[in-house]
């Protein structure tokens, strides 16, 4: 079997295909849109709605509506709810999204065991991207394409409010309803990333790439090439392996992604751990030397001085 | 949620820069209060700043000068009286990108992946198109303000790999880029050494003398007189307003930060100077 013949095998079948495009198309959206999770310090947040529409989805499926729809009521939902459990009693933030995100989740997984539908429960916690359907394909395409296209528009808008919502206000730039679009649009790309790796590994898809990135870049701009550029990538080794080794194809796309992370939290020239080690490490050596260097010189001086002062005492 | 004012105050039209004299103050604050749940923030504050003139802004933490700040900048709306900036309200000001704004140094995440040049080019998005693409004219701008700031050698570090001083520079820069003609500084002395401070202070005084309007948030006592032209004690309310000279006597002070009270006269003995023992104690009390 030649090179050629290893990688294309696997995408002769007309579903592999489809889980590529799925694959990729999912984690492309939530590359760019984990950029700004993690700056604004939304990754929790990310994890709340990407579990928290799973009841907007089921309830859309059972009037007939778009499951983008109920995901996005679902998502507001969610952060209204935390906000005011947060806001309302004596419970912190990470414990209100816990409690919030579960109840919801929870909610979902009731009303599908409730729902007469052939969807798999199993499907929509670790994915059923090996079963992706041609409509399910066009409707993750569609709702990607929105996705990116208002990320890509409001990108800079979007930085100004990670990184400096004040700024934005005094510019008469709505920081809330920059906020709350941000979180539309999570919950949109939750609904993408569902159907490709299952609402678990979404999570992952919507953090991973962004802090992988962070710690390879100081430009947010290059942060929005090398998330999904990373992702791609982690997608593509991750289907091999699961074809190959005949493993969860979810799973694999993911892993892949926390290998990666690991190699850059490791490696990275500037922000890796090995990296700021020997840095510290050359600074120490720089400083000692200075030190020494100074405390050679000091000698006689202060020799001098005390040998002064024995004169003038005499 | 924003715009300050209710239709029926201010709706001066007239507030085209008219010749130098009748121009509306640049700053107005009538009778604000502000609550934040059961909590009092401020107590029917009021103030006026007449425009090309730094005003330091002097209270205890808790006194209400951030919430000031927002009030003035619209982030909150007070339960009642009024702001008017440039005698209109404060969503036309902001709209015109007439209010620029230097945050307190924790207030900024510095590992934030952006250069010293990115960040100035911030202060010119309210001149932007949607997409916030940047012309000639905002490049130029940008360049400008980092010149005058002398960052131009340091605008394509990441903005947490500038000194204290100049990372304030780097803000102020945002505000020149704006073209703010009022500069909020929430603390811009922190954390800085000397030399900065001397730049920023010359800076600031530039900028007035052009006509920009500067209230800065201080806790540096001492530098006061030589930055400011005149200065508010806050405690909730405005207890005084005056020239740094005045604010700074010892009984003023104590007004403000409630240190010895039966020392404090409600009539300033004259020609007193301030004494800086005093201020050196204060600023302890309040770090």
């Amino acid at each position: 079997m030649t090179l050629i013949d290893f990688l294309i095998e696997p995408f002769g079948l007309d579903f592999m295909l489809r889980a590529l495009a799925t694959t990729l198309i999912a984690s492309v959206v939530c590359a760019v849109l984990s950029c700004w999770l993690v700056l604004i310090g939304w990754s929790l947040m990310g994890d709340a709605v990407s579990h928290a529409v799973l009841p907007g989805v089921v309830l859309a499926y059972v009037i007939g509506a778009p499951f983008a729809l109920g995901a996005v009521v679902f998502g507001f939902l969610a952060v209204g709810l935390i906000g005011a459990v947060r806001d309302t009693s004596r419970i912190k933030e990470d414990a209100a999204i816990g409690i919030v995100f579960t109840s919801l989740f929870a909610l979902g997984l009731v009303l599908i065991s409730v729902t007469p539908s052939h969807v798999d429960l199993n499907h929509i916690i670790f994915g059923n991207l090996l079963g992706v359907s041609r409509s399910e394909l066009v409707q993750v395409a569609a709702l990607g394409a929105i996705a990116l296209l208002v990320l890509a528009a409001k990108n800079r808008d979007f930085t100004l409010y990670a990184f400096d919502p004040t700024h934005a206000h005094a510019l008469g730039i709505n920081p809330r309803l920059l906020g709350a679009t941000l979180l539309g649009l999570l919950a949109l790309t939750s609904v993408v990333a569902l159907q490709a790796v299952g609402v678990v590994l979404v999570v992952a898809m919507l953090i991973v790439p962004g802090a992988t990135a962070y710690l390879l870049t100081d430009r947010f701009q290059r942060m929005l090439l090398i998330a999904p550029a990373i992702s791609i990538l982690c997608a593509v080794i991750g289907l091999y392996s699961s074809y190959y080794l005949d493993t969860a194809s979810g799973g694999m796309v993911v892993l892949s992604q926390g290998a990666v992370f690991a190699l850059v939290y490791l490696f990275a020239p500037r922000h890796g751990l090995i990296g700021r080690r020997l840095a510290a490490m050359r600074r120490k050596r720089a400083n000692t030397r200075v030190r020494s260097a100074s405390t050679q010189a000091g000698r006689p001086a202060s020799a001098q001085v005390s040998r002064r002062r024995a004169r003038a005492e005499r | 949620m924003s715009s300050a004012a209710p239709a029926s105050v201010t709706e001066q039209t007239s507030s085209t820069v008219g010749p130098a004299g009748d121009a509306p103050p640049a700053i107005t604050v009538d009778e604000v209060t502000v609550h934040y749940g059961d909590t009092l923030a401020l107590d029917r504050a009021s103030l006026t700043l007449e425009r090309g003139r730094i005003c330091g802004l002097i209270g205890m933490n808790g006194s209400g000068k951030s919430t000031l700040f927002k009030t003035i900048m619209g982030i909150v709306d007070p339960d009642s009286g009024r702001v008017s900036i440039d005698g209109g309200p404060t969503r036309r000001a902001r709209r015109a990108g007439a209010l620029g704004y230097v945050p307190q140094s924790e207030d900024v995440d510095w590992d934030f992946p952006l250069s010293v040049r990115d960040v100035v080019m911030m202060g010119r998005y309210g001149r932007m198109g949607p997409l916030r693409m940047s012309r000639r004219a905002d490049r130029e701008a940008v360049e400008s303000a980092l010149d005058r700031v002398e960052l131009t050698e340091f605008a394509d570090r990441q903005i947490g790999q500038l000194s204290g001083g100049q990372k304030k520079r780097a803000f102020v820069a945002r505000g020149l880029a704006q073209g703010a003609t009022i500069l909020l500084l929430d603390e811009p002395f922190a954390g800085v050494d000397k030399r900065s401070e001397a730049t920023i202070t010359g800076l600031l005084k530039e900028l007035a003398e052009a006509g920009a309007t500067v209230l800065v948030s201080t806790h540096d006592l001492n530098a006061l007189p030589a930055l400011a032209d005149e200065a508010i004690l806050l405690m909730r309310r405005v207890l005084l307003h005056g020239s740094p000279a005045e604010v700074l006597r010892p009984e003023n002070l104590a007004l403000a930060f409630g240190l010895d009270p039966s020392g404090a006269s409600e009539t300033p003995r004259d020609g007193e100077r301030p004494n800086s023992d005093r201020a050196d104690r204060i600023e302890g009390e309040m770090a």
